[in-house]
């Protein structure tokens, strides 16, 4: 019977990781999406790195800067008792810089499309920034909020270089599916690396296609 | 008394013109605006609403100063409240037609009265993408009047309606912006469809001959005004109207 712990482990990653970065992304994409500077330039071009950088390096230096032996590491795990390396809070914070992208991406782009004016008849009714983003901006932008949300999620379900660097290979802790692939493959456990494959597979595949059927309907591209 | 004396630059293809304003327009009145594509009368709509701030001037309503950079002084947009009906309607897509009026009011019988003036009754729950653009722009006009705005601004608010629907809007809404006592400025290239609206005892009509290239200063029930334009302008850029 194969441990099915791995895949419950990524579930609960994605999720999570998911979600904080609607969180945090939601106001970042919307800071992004209004004027242009040579500042806010750089920021986009840290947070749209992941997308090209090796994930082995991204982790090599996850795992540098939180190393409880040295710097904001050792302060952390002093200070807050909080460890980055080798757990799983490790791992939700290597996903939630390597999926920022695919959050803050689309609803950037998505944000920029909508006319300016949509936001300035808000205003003009009186209403502030905050009441016109939640009732005009933000409702106005859902089948990219759905596109950036899913693409998210199936992006943490297949992260293997950043997690395996910072994280590890611990049972119930670190092991997420994609490393008990590997780890099943080089143990010649054939039987449950396929298991784990399919599993994954299926899951990014219905979530993949529910997008592209949604926006099919909102006609847009799935990929906006 | 509202008393606008602004400058603000305007971006074009053939390098930067500048709008130049400076006019009083008694508070009630009625007010036309045309020029030329590009000229910047959407701009200059929206440097009284606070969306669009001018490099130098100062705008009162009143005695109070909606604009004084001297003083640091540039109301927000939420606090000048004015009314403005879009060129591009600026509907919300998410939204209803009854629910563009519960956002702006919580005056359900103001909503109703609203409906009735702009014939929507039936249409409450239908979304912009299922209206006409003649029930698009009514609507976008009931919504700027929902706030029932001292100063209402009307970008091209009638290009989309049929004639007999611009003459029955219009009649209704000269009572209405004689009952709420509000200054309203048209932005309009057709002086013909209103007629009826910018009336000789309350309108100001002085745009026409300010924009013309013999531009000169006319006296009008006391007050003075004029529009300058760049020397260079000419003919109009259809795609300046882009950056309006």
């Amino acid at each position: 019977m194969t441990d099915l712990s791995p895949i419950w482990l990524t579930l609960k990653l994605a999720g999570i990781t998911t979600l904080l970065l609607l969180i945090a992304g939601l106001p970042v994409a919307w800071w992004l999406s209004k004027g242009r500077s040579v500042f806010k330039t750089i920021i986009e071009a840290v947070i749209t790195m992941p997308l090209v950088l090796p994930p082995s390096v991204l982790g090599f230096y996850l795992l540098l800067a939180f190393s409880p032996q040295r710097g904001v590491g050792k302060w952390l795990n002093d200070v807050f008792g909080l460890r980055f390396v080798f757990s799983f809070q490790g791992l939700v914070l290597a996903s939630f810089i390597y999926s920022m992208p695919f959050m803050i991406g689309p609803i950037k782009s998505a944000l920029q499309q909508l006319p300016a004016s949509l936001a300035q008849a808000s205003y003009t009714l009186g209403k502030g920034k905050r009441e016109t983003f939640l009732k005009v901006l933000l409702p106005n932008i859902k089948p990219s909020l759905l596109t950036a949300m899913v693409l998210t999620f199936a992006h943490t379900l297949g992260e293997f270089g950043v997690v395996l660097m910072i994280g590890g290979n611990i049972p119930n802790v670190t092991r997420v599916a994609s490393i008990a692939v590997y780890d099943s493959v080089e143990r010649m456990d054939y039987a449950s690396a396929n298991t784990y494959s399919l599993i994954l597979f299926s899951i990014t595949f219905v979530m993949v296609i529910t997008v592209f059927l949604y926006n099919k309907y909102q006609a847009k591209s799935p990929l906006e | 008394m509202i008393s606008i004396a602004i400058e603000k630059s305007l971006k074009a293809y053939a390098g930067q013109r500048t709008l130049k304003v400076d006019r009083h327009f008694p508070m009630g009145s009625i007010t036309q605006i045309y020029g030329p594509s590009g000229c910047g009368k959407t701009t200059f709509l929206k440097c009284i609403a606070g969306l669009v701030t001018p490099e130098r001037g100062s705008i009162r309503v009143n005695e109070e100063h909606w604009f004084e950079p001297l003083s640091g002084i540039n109301l927000s947009p939420q606090k000048r409240k004015v009314g403005f009906v879009f060129q591009d309607y600026a509907l919300f897509p998410n939204m209803t037609v009854l629910q563009h009026l519960e956002y702006a009011t919580n005056d359900r019988e103001w909503i109703n009265q609203l409906l009735h003036i702009g014939k929507l009754e039936t249409l409450t729950t239908h979304k912009p993408e299922y209206l006409s653009g003649g029930q698009q722009q009514r609507l976008a006009i009931l919504r700027a009047l929902a706030i029932k705005p001292k100063l209402l601004l009307m970008d091209e608010p009638f290009s989309a309606l049929d004639p007999e629907m611009k003459t029955a809007l219009i009649g209704e809404l000269k009572l209405l912006f004689e009952e709420l006592g509000m200054t309203v400025l048209i932005v309009s290239h057709n002086g013909e469809e209103l007629v009826g609206l910018v009336d000789g005892e309350m309108g100001i009509d002085v745009l026409s001959e300010e924009y013309s290239e013999t531009a000169s200063k006319r006296k009008l029930g006391g007050l003075e005004g004029k529009v300058n334009l760049p020397d260079d302008f000419n003919e109009p850029l259809e795609d300046m109207k882009d950056y309006m």
